[in-house]
């Protein structure tokens, strides 16, 4: 791609450029009449005479290059606003609204984990409940300060800055209760449980789910091709092809270099705009394909990994106090049950997590994450055959784990979140770094297809003035 | 003494063995023959005594009030449920692990050992059977699990706030009774409700979902014992859900058998047992049907349990607090055999 129009509208040429850039004014009227009498005088003037042609041919050239040149700036300028959304807009309001979620799971899961640990509880839980409440109210913030007040986004908002309250005074009730030795504090955690994953959570993927389909529309909005432009940018070119062609045939005169100039500026704008608009869209194509979708895939394994520890959390909290009878019949206790769909969701995200990954460095922790998992299934085996066999210390030993040797779920579930983060700010990056280049393909462009369309309407207006200029 | 009394006159009146005769036709004779009522409500007459007179319909029909009568008599004699047990080492019993004061592990407890009064008790079998109150194993089991613990043969017996129903009757063995319990509200100590009565006009009362005392609440309600005026619609998995959703404001009221309800007022010093109870129920220690040494030996322990004086220390050191030292469940029930 070249960006040095000059050389084309500066040919070596052996006559000085002469200037009547303006056409010669006709003689005025006889008489005074209406303007739209005057009009159609100097029309009919121009279709019966060659100048009066040549002058409509000259205006109409330099309207349509200037209108292309236009047009390539209003739509690559609305694509380049549409690819920074992404970047630095709906993106990152997607990974709040995906921290919200994350953070309420995990601020679920480290309530439950706290409680069943009771006296044990390590301080380093209590921290991370505490973190993940500031971050999501934190987030909650941030997304009601970009949603449209009325919008559905922001009615969810507000129904989650609502329940959080109330979801933490639940928490804390259980805890007090549980210090006392009383079980209704596992009655408390159970009814914040559920607040949490029968509405906080479904709030919060609802959310999420908007926030994603504003990133598809700006993605949409930023990879459109600007069909006008390219069309206008094509008659331009066929115009000026046409009107060189047509002087070549009356003039017998080979090369007008107005006209040439003209024909360059707009063939380089035209090329740019469409190679440009290109790997700006490879780019975000990329950025979508291996960034956002291995977040999304990413995000859901993860909210998957941390409803699975709550579910084995609550089942030895709760000690079958809520059972579901399944449709065959037999009966369940609820939360083992959940955790067995959870653990499963979690399987299959990495599954697909993985067919996703692009790179090693990107496949590497979602596969320690799947081996964490396995080993934490395997884990969770050994926990539920004690607690079956009626050795709940143990089998809460094996959850917890309160010593290295008790081989606890709790490990599992530490490195699966750890290698799930890693991956995540991996596919951050992939992604960060792929819509950044596509959005950088179309830098300059809106200004210089403008400046670059002037100049050209400029040349078109000056070859023909200077085939008028032979008719005085 | 009243207990080997009515044993006496049950004796005199016909005798063990035509009894079991009659009441092996029990469940079949169910499912062939309308539910009669022979009997006018009203007390009971002595089960023992009721049975031996029995017509045919008499023995067939299981009324829930005296569904408690229909256990075997108490015997020390070996059979192969016994013996399967000694060569085990340890009794298998079915528990709860979150009833306050009943089945329940404390979490500040360091050995984590349960306790309560169902946990007494299990240890008094186990001490019986094997000479040692540790050689039980207990397993968590949910509410409706229960029956199917013991039919399945994962547990020897389940221990566990379970009233002796005749439905259940037909799934599993009873042991005597060993705690009389009932319906019973329990509302804040400053609330103005004053039992299960017109008090409750215009208040939210909270059940457990399928719970007697659900059912007992649409009946009444029906047939206008409980006001038109209360909303009964609250109904949670657990009943201590209903403490959280009481303690929260978002019922007046909680209606639960008596004995969970005094595990509930032991939680919250600001909630009190409102009233007496309203219904009459019994626990039982349930086993597997035909396990009958087992049954006859429960009931022996039982028996002794009551006599000197084990359940009565076990009643104040769990429950008096809260049921109170006059109530008519701090005396064992009596216990007639079929």
């Amino acid at each position: 791609m070249t960006h040095s129009p000059t050389r084309y509208t500066a040919p070596p040429t052996a006559h000085p450029p002469t200037l009547p850039a303006v056409p010669p004014q006709p003689a005025p009227p006889p008489s005074r009449r209406t303007a739209l009498a005057e009009a159609a005088e100097r029309l009919r003037h121009a279709a019966t005479t060659e100048p009066g042609r040549l002058r409509v041919i000259g205006a109409a050239l330099a309207l349509l290059v200037v209108a292309f040149g236009a047009v390539a700036a209003v739509q690559t300028a609305e694509r380049a606003t549409a690819a920074g959304d992404v970047l630095h807009r709906s993106q990152p309001l997607s990974s709040d609204a995906a921290a919200v979620y994350r953070s309420l799971a995990d601020a679920n899961t480290m309530a439950t984990s706290g409680y069943l640990a009771g006296l044990q509880e390590k301080a380093a839980t209590r921290e991370r409940y505490e973190a993940d409440i500031r971050t999501a109210a934190a987030k909650l913030a941030t997304a009601a300060a970009n949603s449209a007040p009325g919008s559905p986004s922001a009615a969810i908002i507000t129904e989650l800055n609502e329940l959080l309250p109330r979801y933490k005074g639940l928490v804390e009730a259980a805890r007090a209760n549980n210090r006392q030795g009383f079980p209704v504090g596992g009655a408390y955690l159970r009814a914040a449980n559920d607040m949490m994953q029968k509405k906080m959570l479904p709030a919060a993927e609802e959310l999420y789910r908007k926030e994603n389909q504003r990133l598809d529309a700006d993605y949409a909005k930023a990879t459109s091709y600007p069909w006008a432009a390219i069309a206008l940018g094509v008659a331009a070119l066929a115009a000026l092809g046409w009107a060189q062609r047509r002087l070549y045939l009356r003039t017998n005169r080979v090369l007008n270099h107005g006209l040439v100039a003209a024909t360059a500026a707009t063939a380089v704008v035209l090329l740019w705009l469409v190679v440009g608009h290109s790997v700006a869209r490879a780019g975000l194509d990329d950025s979508r394909a291996h960034g956002v979708r291995s977040l999304n895939v990413l995000h859901e394994a993860r909210i998957a990994s941390l409803k699975a520890r709550s579910d084995e959390n609550l089942t030895l909290v709760s000690r079958g106090a809520v059972t579901k009878e399944l449709e065959d019949g037999t009966v369940m206790d609820a939360y083992e049950w959940a955790f067995d769909q959870e653990i499963d969701k979690l399987a299959k995200a990495l599954a697909r997590a993985d067919r996703l990954a692009d790179d090693t460095a990107g496949r590497k922790p979602v596969q320690r994450a799947n081996a964490s998992m396995k080993a934490w299934r395997s884990r969770h085996e050994l926990a539920r055959g004690a607690n079956d066999s009626g050795d709940y210390q143990k089998a809460r030993d094996r959850v917890v784990g309160i010593g290295a040797r008790d081989q606890s779920t709790a490990e599992c579930f530490d490195n699966v979140d750890a290698s799930l983060a890693s991956a995540l700010a991996h596919e951050t990056d992939e992604f960060e770094r792929a819509a950044r280049a596509g959005a950088a393909a179309t830098t300059g462009l809106p200004a210089g297809s403008a400046v670059l369309a002037v100049l050209g309407a400029a040349g078109a207006v000056l070859g023909i003035g200077r085939r008028l200029s032979e008719y005085r | 003494m009243r207990a080997r009394r009515l044993r006496t006159g049950m004796r005199g009146w016909g005798g063990a063995g035509a009894t079991a005769v009659v009441c092996v036709l029990v469940p079949v004779l169910a499912l062939l023959l309308p539910r009669t009522h022979p009997h006018p409500a009203g007390d009971p007459a002595p089960g023992g005594r009721k049975a031996a007179h029995g017509t045919r319909v008499e023995a067939v029909a299981c009324r829930d009030d005296e569904a408690h009568h229909r256990s075997l008599s108490p015997s020390d004699a070996d059979g192969p449920t016994l013996a399967a047990i000694r060569a085990r080492g340890h009794v298998t019993v079915g528990v709860d692990q979150d009833s306050y004061r009943w089945g329940y592990r404390n979490p500040n407890n360091p050995t984590g050992e349960l306790e309560g009064f169902d946990i007494d008790l299990a240890h008094r079998i186990a001490e019986d059977i094997l000479g040692d109150r540790n050689k039980v194993q207990f397993k968590a089991i949910p509410t409706n699990e229960r029956i199917s613990a013991v039919r399945s043969g994962r547990v020897d017996m389940v221990v566990r706030t379970m009233t002796i129903t005749c439905d259940r009757l037909k799934d599993v063995a009873f042991s005597a009774p060993y705690f009389l319990t009932g319906q019973q509200v329990l509302a804040p100590k400053a609330s103005r409700i004053t039992g299960y009565d017109s008090s409750l006009a215009g208040r939210r009362i909270c059940s457990a979902a399928g719970s007697t005392a659900h059912d007992r609440l649409s009946a009444d309600r029906k047939n206008g014992r409980l006001p038109a005026s209360a909303d009964i619609s609250t109904t949670v998995p657990n009943q201590l859900d209903c403490l959280v959703k009481l303690q929260l404001g978002e019922v007046d009221a909680v209606v639960t058998d008596s004995a969970l309800a005094a595990g509930q007022a032991a939680q919250d010093p600001a909630v009190e047992l409102k009233g007496r109870s309203f219904t009459k129920e019994f626990y039982g220690v349930a086993m597997k049907q035909g396990a009958d040494d087992l049954v006859r030996r429960v009931n022996r322990i039982l028996e002794n349990y009551r006599e000197d004086g084990g359940w009565k220390a076990s009643y104040d050191k769990w429950l008096s607090a809260t049921l109170g030292r006059d109530s008519s469940s701090a005396v064992p029930p009596t216990a007639n055999y079929r």
